[in-house]
């Protein structure tokens, strides 16, 4: 700030102790809003170690509720559901949108390039409920009932925008030139790929795929509209227990979704700040 | 710099969403002109009775009677949404220019606080509510034992917590881009301003929430959209006695089984969310041109 300060006039203000970016109250108020959005996911977390049954009475530390989810067959069927879809659903979205981003940003897609740019960001511009009930009425109207791969399907649609964001943004950040530079040299498409593109985009396909693999491993209303018996997936089963009531169990197992999708979030987060730094000057 | 087969590689992507996302809308917009089948799905014929559904109620002599019951239900989720994204703008707004105000190092980290909340399972954000509102939650035993209260008072199931739950859901989308408009103010127009002896509220009413509104805008539509389509703070918070479009969308596709009127909503309010977005671009034309 100071080195903006030039002229004689503002000379004399800097011995003054007025700052612009200090604004009274508003540390007070950020902080109120920090405690308002994680005070409730703390409040959860500590209720999950409470031995005592009654939810809010605090009867001393107890791991006991996650030994009791960890017994629970439905709940192993149900998160193994949700892994087998969310691994599924990574792949075959980052494939889509490494394919899908190198044609936004690299290619020469003329008029495709609108609608294509639109359909990409479709699923984050209509509500969870519709893209529910469509999808639904889709695989009725054709009559397929393949459970899990109906399943995958959906979730592949919707984790292309979280998959396809970082990589397009790292790929516009970086600039062409190496590639060009490699193209100078004489190297084909594919060569190219592999040697310079791929290896520069790596830490964006990765935090692409992450978020992905987390929005669909949290993904509730698609699913349950979606999923049949047999096919439940882990926050569908949540629900059906957080429907009949506030129970020990639930704490416990919605805080260890809740530590996943920190772990995992935060990790994507790390490997987007690594890329971050410039390649090319 | 271009590639020659880049119509080959955009075209999963494409194909992916056009057959599973775009075909369906359009067969859920055939459908809501079929005819229900009581026990789920649709059969012939064609009909505006989805349609007619939202206003009127078909009585036995298939006399048609006006009922607002669905259109209180519309007009209570818009009033919900738009009362959820004006809290979110007075909310995300002070903190968005907090997070500008600070350096590199505090700016990353107060977003990856204000970022993180997004990312996990709005189930689970939603339940937490359950845990501190409900009869013997956290909120009713802590006035309990202040003394305040004898009975517990009737926090969860009304339009307050659901508007709660909304708002809790929705802020980070409204902070992320008013910081991101904020982020590229020329910090010297600031400094002129308060060199002209402008107050901290003048500098605000006539530089920093003009340069904000874009920002404003598009967070506005982020929280706007969303909010109008939710489900699980209606459900969970709101007890599903009071239903908002999305709860409402939902039962029609499972205890109620009208498939078409539950069709005939999708459509109406992916109708509405076009349009406020279409406006949006109306209103606040090319910002920023691709490079």
């Amino acid at each position: 700030m100071s080195d903006t300060v030039l002229s004689p006039v503002n000379m004399s203000r800097t011995t003054r102790t007025f700052d612009w970016r200090r604004t009274p109250g508003l540390p007070t108020f950020t902080a109120a809003i920090l405690v308002f959005l994680y005070a409730p996911l703390l409040i959860l977390v500590i209720y999950a170690f409470n031995g005592s049954r009654m939810v809010t009475i605090w009867q001393g530390f107890s791991l006991q509720w996650f030994v009791a989810i960890a017994h629970n067959a439905d709940i192993r069927d149900a998160a193994l559901n949700s892994l087998i879809i969310a691994v599924v659903a990574t792949i075959a979205s980052t494939l889509i949108s490494v394919a899908g981003a190198l044609a936004l940003e690299r290619g020469n897609l003329r008029l495709v390039r609108g609608i294509a740019a639109g359909l990409v960001s479709m699923p984050l511009v209509v509500p969870e409920i519709v893209v529910a009930i469509t999808t639904l009425v889709f695989f009725s109207s054709l009559g397929m009932h393949y459970g899990l791969l109906n399943l995958m399907i959906a979730h592949t649609v919707f984790c292309i925008p979280f998959a396809i964001l970082p990589i397009q943004a790292r790929l516009r950040d970086m600039g062409g030139s190496l590639e060009e530079a490699g193209r100078d040299l004489y190297a084909d498409e594919w060569r190219l790929f592999y040697r310079i593109t791929l290896p520069l985009l790596a830490p964006a396909v990765g935090a692409g795929a992450i978020m992905a693999f987390v929005i669909s491993l949290d993904d509730f209303l698609i699913s349950m509209m979606v999923s049949s018996a047999g096919s439940t997936t882990l926050p569908v089963y949540v629900y059906g227990m957080m429907r009949l009531g506030v129970t020990p169990e639930v704490n416990a197992i919605s805080t260890i979704l809740l530590v996943i999708s920190t772990l995992f979030v935060a990790m994507a987060l790390f490997l987007g700040r690594r890329q971050k730094r410039p390649v090319v000057n | 710099m271009r590639l020659k087969n880049s119509y080959l590689l955009i075209s999963p992507a494409i194909l992916t969403i056009g057959i599973f996302m775009m075909i369906p809308m359009c067969i859920a917009f055939v459908y809501s002109f079929m005819t229900a089948n009581p026990y789920g799905g649709v059969e012939w014929p064609t009909t505006f009775d989805a349609y007619i559904q939202f206003f009127y109620q078909r009585d036995f002599d298939d006399s048609l009677v006006f009922a607002p019951d669905y259109i209180f239900i519309i007009l209570r989720s818009i009033y919900l949404a738009v009362a959820t994204t004006a809290i979110c703008l007075v909310l995300g707004l002070p903190v968005a220019w907090y997070i500008v105000c600070q350096n590199e190092e505090r700016r990353r980290l107060l977003l990856f606080f204000i970022t993180l909340p997004f990312w996990i399972n709005t189930l689970i954000r939603t339940y937490c509510w359950i845990l501190i509102l409900r009869d013997e939650g956290l909120a009713n035993n802590a006035l309990r034992w202040l003394g305040v209260i004898k009975d517990p008072l009737p926090l969860l199931y009304n339009d307050g917590s659901i508007l709660l739950g909304l708002v809790y859901t929705f802020l980070p989308f409204m902070v992320l881009p008013i910081y991101s408009t904020l982020e590229r103010i020329d910090p010297r127009l600031i400094e002129a301003a308060h060199d002209l002896y402008a107050s901290r509220v003048s500098v605000f009413r006539r530089i920093v929430w003009p340069l904000a509104k874009p920002g404003a805008l598009a967070g506005a539509t982020l929280v706007f959209a969303p909010a109008l389509g939710s489900f699980l703070a209606p459900d969970l918070l709101g007890g599903g006695k009071k239903l908002l479009i999305g709860s409402l969308i939902q039962m029609q596709f499972t205890s109620s089984r009208n498939w078409p009127f539950g069709a005939a909503l999708s459509i109406a309010i992916t109708a509405v969310i076009l349009l406020v977005m279409m406006l949006r671009a109306w209103k606040a034309p090319v910002r920023e041109s691709r490079a």
